[in-house]
């Protein structure tokens, strides 16, 4: 008995050695796309591993965003560091601070001699992740944007018209409200859409030094009127019954799926779930415009997250990794990962590929966060936002909003406090990376 | 002439001692002193660039009033919690020791809540009081409550502190009910034939003889509120809203793990080694000696 026990293992042990020997360069892929995104992902790296022999991608799911760059970080400090990891975009001033553990997209794919062309990435998505001399540092992979959802059902119902400006979001839920509806609106990933997407939308700074792009050195300046005066108006609207707050991030989707809202604004990439969840007919449409505010929108900008390249592997994982990015940005891969998850195709080859493929004809609304990004060229304001510590920022955004949504401060107060407590960590940072 | 006696030295002592000594310093004397030297520093999340402070990190914290609302809110926390648990505890323990018939189907339901991962107790709690689908806020509304513990900040602690307690009545009940089992049964008989009733029995009698446990419950529930409720909040709340939940051990998670900021969470993770460590000093040096046997 002992002796096959023993027997199996040393087969086993020779099988292991057998295969190593002639297995490809395995390079880890870090990502925190769970579920049926995650079975996704597991696909593409399948498929780029069948196309050829030399290199073997192995996707792992570490968790949540927050819980993956922190596994990645925490693998750095230990020198296990994979070569390819998926950060979400909050996360990329503190990459960046990293000069010494980040390998830019733009240095390696120059350095491995694959063919790559900035040009052929959408601007809004790929400008959120360029240094001011215009290097990419990390490779786009999946990107959203926040739109307005609403319940198409419910809006016929009760005679409203899909709404284009906030006006038109405040007499369209009370008419929902007239017509029996619970709420009118309601929003997830508030910091994000309120705060970060206003700002971008109505062409207005969030921060000193181009929202943080052109130095550590930035501050906070959202506590200006027009941010102020709208959540002061949305907390107004709550009073009413018009708007009710839902909780963080997605948190509020129910809402939304089960009825009680007529609306949502939140990311693109919501679209599976709705689909899978709302027993009613829905649409997507473009972020209300405030037009005391601006005359005309200027574009949103993205969120989700890039892969970043770690520093420290060697020559040959390298050279995987600058083809799997090449791979991965494909054209057929791209428009199949937009339209399998509702991110936005990150090429311009992809969108037209997707529209040639009649998959906008067939699923109305679905260009509309490409749309949204496309809008208008970039502004220093809208080119997307840059702060350290920026997860920690965001938290502060989220418990001052939530102090306005309960009544125990007023949009002011409560802005006025983030922005104070934000550039405190703001300067923390900026002492951390010098 | 002094007649000293030498015994041969023995290594046996010592080898036997030796795997307590080494678990002890690999997973706490080792780790600890890490996060006391990291609580010095103010380094970037990848450790490349490092600065030594001395004791910055502890002058912003003690600085910063949310700190400070944070551990009046994690005193604030952890007592409701010690009172609730042991509170319901006491009641159910003073039930089950009556029980004859089908005393063990009883009480075995009663412990089940402890082998319940704090998390997955988080998320139970967590779906029934979920304002949308929930069937308890479903119920709420009906009495005319509006459940929002996303937006309700005392809904929101109500919530954390009753899935808190409720997963460690069932600790509390062992140790109660095996306290209410030891005490001899002709005290209570005796008092029983001089006519005093059920409760009149429990104040005078079993209340004070178990106040050992009581006091031994005290500290264990305190240790318990402070630490390991981080699962439920992490689960129910994530601190939320407005910081109302965010108690000092989840702050600790928060501010290392999701916000990076190394220093000043080793800071605040040293803080509470020493409460902790307080606390253990206050259970040996006074409470048990104070408490009457």
């Amino acid at each position: 008995m002992k002796h096959t026990i023993i027997g199996t293992v040393v087969t086993g042990m020779v099988a292991a050695f057998a295969t190593s020997a002639i297995a490809a360069t395995e390079i880890q892929w870090w990502h925190a796309m769970g579920g049926a995104n995650g079975e996704r992902v597991d696909k593409i790296a399948a498929d780029f591993n069948a196309s050829q022999s030399d290199y073997k991608i192995v996707p792992v799911n570490k968790g949540n965003y927050t819980e993956t760059m922190t596994a990645a970080i925490a693998a750095f400090r230990a020198h296990e560091q994979p070569a390819i990891v998926q950060v979400f975009e909050v996360g990329t001033a503190t990459m960046m601070g990293a000069k010494g553990a980040i390998y830019p997209v733009d240095k390696l794919m120059s350095d491995m001699g694959e063919p790559f062309d900035k040009s052929d990435y959408l601007p809004a998505v790929i400008s959120y992740y360029q240094m001011p001399d215009g290097q990419l540092l990390s490779m786009p992979f999946n990107s959203s944007t926040p739109v307005l959802w609403y319940n198409a059902d419910a809006l016929a119902a009760a005679g409203a018209d899909v709404p284009k400006s906030w006006d038109d979001v405040k007499s369209a839920s009370e008419k929902l409200l007239a017509n029996g509806m619970k709420c009118g609106f309601s929003f997830g990933w508030q910091s994000w859409v309120m705060v970060e997407n206003y700002s971008a939308w109505h062409n207005i700074s969030m921060g000193t030094k181009e929202n943080g792009f052109a130095g550590f050195d930035t501050e906070l300046t959202f506590n200006n009127d027009a941010v102020e005066g709208r959540l002061q108006a949305i907390a107004d609207m709550q009073k009413d019954g018009l708007f009710k707050y839902g909780g963080r991030r997605g948190d509020s989707l129910p809402l939304f799926t089960s009825g009680e809202c007529g609306m949502w604004m939140n990311s693109s990439a919501y679209y599976g779930s709705i689909k899978k969840q709302a027993e009613f007919k829905f649409g997507q449409t473009m972020l209300p415009l405030d037009t005391g505010v601006a005359s005309a929108p200027q574009n949103s900008i993205i969120g989700g997250a890039t892969l970043w390249v770690l520093a420290g592997k060697s020559e040959a994982e390298y050279k995987g990794t600058a083809k799997f990015l090449n791979y991965l940005s494909s054209p057929e891969v791209q428009a199949w990962w937009h339209q399998e998850t509702g991110y936005v195709p990150i090429t311009t080859a992809a969108y037209e590929l997707s529209k040639s493929q009649g998959f906008y004809d067939s699923n109305p609304g679905t260009d509309t966060a490409i749309a949204q990004l496309s809008l208008n060229t970039p502004t220093p304001a809208s080119r997307g936002i840059r702060f350290g510590n920026f997860v920690q920022i965001r938290d502060i955004i989220n418990e001052e909003m939530e102090a306005l949504w309960a009544g125990d401060k007023t949009a002011k107060e409560a802005m006025d406090a983030s922005v104070e407590r934000g550039n405190a960590l703001l300067r923390k940072f900026e002492r951390s990376v010098k | 002439m002094l007649k000293r006696v030498h015994f041969p030295t023995s290594y046996l002592p010592y080898l036997l001692v030796a795997p307590q000594i080494i678990i002890t310093l690999v997973f706490f004397i080792w780790p600890a002193s890490q996060a006391m030297y990291q609580s010095l520093l103010i380094e970037d999340a990848f450790g490349l660039s490092t600065e030594f402070v001395w004791f910055e990190n502890f002058q912003v914290l003690f600085e910063d009033p949310k700190y400070l609302e944070s551990f009046i809110r994690t005193m604030w926390f952890s007592g409701a919690v010690a009172l609730l648990s042991m509170g319901m505890a006491i009641i159910l323990a003073g039930f089950a020791d009556r029980v004859i018939r089908g005393a063990m189907v009883y009480r075995t339901l009663l412990i089940w809540p402890y082998a319940v991962a704090p998390v997955l107790a988080g998320a139970l709690w967590v779906f029934m009081f979920n304002p949308t689908l929930g069937i308890i806020s479903y119920f709420l509304e009906g009495f005319g409550i509006d459940w929002n513990h996303y937006l309700n900040k005392s809904q929101a602690m109500g919530l954390v502190i009753m899935a808190a307690a409720w997963k460690q009545v069932a600790y509390n009940f062992l140790f109660y009910l095996a306290a209410m089992q030891s005490i001899p049964k002709s005290v209570i008989e005796a008092a029983a034939i001089d006519g005093a009733g059920p409760l009149k029995r429990f104040w005078t009698i079993v209340f004070p003889l178990i106040s050992p446990t009581t006091f031994f419950l005290i500290v264990i529930n305190a240790v318990y509120a402070f630490f390991d409720t981080f699962g439920i909040i992490h689960a129910v709340t994530q601190g939320g809203p407005a910081g109302s939940t965010n108690i000092l051990v989840y702050k600790v998670y928060n501010d290392g793990f999701v916000g990076l900021d190394l220093g000043g969470s080793a800071a605040q993770s040293v803080i509470l080694m020493i409460l902790v460590i307080a606390m253990t000093v206050v259970q040996f040096r006074f409470v048990e000696r104070k408490v009457e046997y």
